[in-house]
């Protein structure tokens, strides 16, 4: 009981503050975090990121197998995205299966990338039919201070663009370098009292009514979309975050994963 | 997602004769469950959807309870034999994943806050799919949950658009799903005009994006009306006859 009662305390301070134009890091509603990402910071993998976004972290890592395709894309190699909310990375995270946050994590990072066709799975085919490459996204929360969705989305496309083919381990040669051909990045937005937020730290989060995930491309075309939350958008509400996620996302793509 | 060889569009007409902006048929019937305390049968194209309700019950586990308002709980299930390649029975991650969204999509309209500490337990099970089955979920669960007499600010609608041979069209099949270039569900609380399901993939351009949009929320409009009516016709019904 006492924990519920200083969730609403600081649910009632947040919105209040918001609704004096103010957020409680201080920033202005159209402002990120501090963002830091570094690369390749597994050696163990075949491409990895640890993101930062403030006090959020998230470390992914890509691992590259040999496998057998789908029965229905014989020619194509398999994109397996997964998320795990370990409990070191919060107090309301648990053990156990993956609960419907870490599926929806998961889920909505690798549409991003698989709507784009980021990766030319046609590429990553060996043998037609018996052989392909199969491409693990592993989203490893470390410590959860809001919004691991973008953390995650920007963590799997920078390790991607590091992401070696383990040819030789495979007795195989050919090109190592994964063919990248887009470069998704998802913004979060969420929405407290009338106001629009980017990047909501675990408070606003928390005190936020709804959310929206607007994953976009270096085309600016959307790849990926999820609303979720308990209050409904207005539509007009819709077009305008669509609008802020094409061009935070250009702003983050242009910093962050420019040198290709 | 996109393959080649796969004509979508032959003479502006869909595979299945369609116009772009056309639903496909629906069917609809209020309280089919003897058991459940409400209850709705929901088809669209080759999507058959079953919802039954149950509640405002005891919350179990008790740790679950909301002290302010009822815990909406929401079961999206395929049946084994509603696809081509059988799907194993119980909850999957893609399934998991639709049953959140979906509960999202309802909860904004019911009056949680009546009933403290209690559940509201949603299930839905396909029976037959075809692509546009989560839409077909909610819109049969939120007139079921209409039927249990569970206090609701509006009912919900929902609809898919995507984008098939470089148009936007409403309510892909699953061809189309399948072969087409992205999809767009989405969900709205018609009377107010707010959105309370979007979730998309594939690829979209800021204006596609925007006429889809469009398209959905006046597809949204057609299927609440048939919502609205098969819950008329079921209630005036039951007065007039004097019949439970």
């Amino acid at each position: 009981m006492g924990i519920e009662v200083m969730e609403d305390i600081r649910k009632d301070y947040v919105y209040d503050l918001i609704e004096r134009g103010k957020r409680v890091d201080g920033r202005g509603f159209r402002d990120y975090r501090e963002i830091s990402v570094e690369r390749d910071i597994i050696i163990k993998a075949e491409g990895s990121a640890l993101v930062r976004l403030g006090d959020t972290s998230v470390l992914v890592g890509v691992k590259l197998s040999m496998g057998e395709p789908f029965s229905d894309t014989p020619n194509k190699g398999v994109l397996m995205t997964n998320a795990e909310l370990r409990p070191g990375a919060s107090p309301d995270f648990e053990t156990g299966p993956p609960n419907e946050n870490s599926v929806e994590l998961a889920r909505v990072v690798d549409r991003g990338i698989r709507g784009s066709e980021t990766i030319d799975l046609e590429k990553m085919c060996i043998e037609e039919g018996e052989k392909v490459w199969m491409t693990f996204i592993d989203i490893h929360a470390l410590d959860n201070d809001g919004n691991l969705m973008d953390a995650a989305a920007l963590g799997a496309i920078a390790s991607l663009l590091n992401t070696r083919i383990p040819n030789e381990r495979y007795g195989l040669t050919g090109e190592d370098t994964l063919s990248i051909r887009d470069t998704p990045v998802a913004v979060t937005m969420v929405k407290i009292g009338e106001n629009i937020l980017v990047d909501p730290n675990l408070h606003e989060e928390n005190a936020a009514t709804s959310r929206l995930t607007v994953i976009s491309n270096a085309d600016g075309t959307v790849s990926g979309m999820q609303k979720s939350g308990k209050e409904g958008l207005k539509e007009e509400e819709i077009v305008e975050m669509v609008g802020i996620g094409i061009e935070k996302a250009g702003e983050i793509r242009e910093k962050y994963l420019g040198d290709k | 997602m996109k393959e080649e060889g796969i004509e979508l569009i032959k003479d502006g007409k869909r595979l299945d004769g369609r116009g772009f902006e056309e639903l496909r048929p629906m069917k609809i019937e209020v309280g089919v469950l003897k058991r459940a305390d409400g209850s709705c049968y929901f088809e669209i194209g080759n999507n058959k959807a079953l919802a039954a309700v149950y509640g405002p019950r005891e919350m179990h586990p008790r740790h679950l309870q909301n002290a302010k308002t009822a815990v909406v709980t929401y079961r999206y299930n395929m049946a084994p034999f509603s696809v081509d390649d059988r799907k194993r029975p119980g909850p999957d991650r893609r399934s998991v994943e639709i049953s959140k969204v979906s509960r999202d999509a309802l909860d904004p309209v019911i009056l949680t806050e009546y009933y403290p500490k209690t559940a509201i337990d949603i299930y839905v099970e396909l029976l037959q799919s075809d692509a546009g089955t989560r839409t077909a979920g909610i819109n049969a669960a939120s007139v079921a949950l209409a039927d249990a007499g569970i206090p609701m600010r509006d009912i919900v609608s929902s609809v898919a658009v995507g984008k098939i041979d470089g148009e936007v069209v409403l309510d892909l099949n699953a061809a189309e799903d399948n072969h087409g270039e992205a999809d767009m569900p989405m969900a709205m609380v018609t009377r107010t005009g707010t959105i309370t399901m979007l979730q998309m993939d594939g690829r979209l351009t800021k204006d596609e994006f925007e006429r889809g949009l469009k398209l959905a929320t006046n597809a949204c409009r057609e299927i609440y009306e048939l919502q609205r009516t098969a819950l008329i016709e079921k209630y005036s019904e039951s007065v007039g006859g004097g019949e439970e």
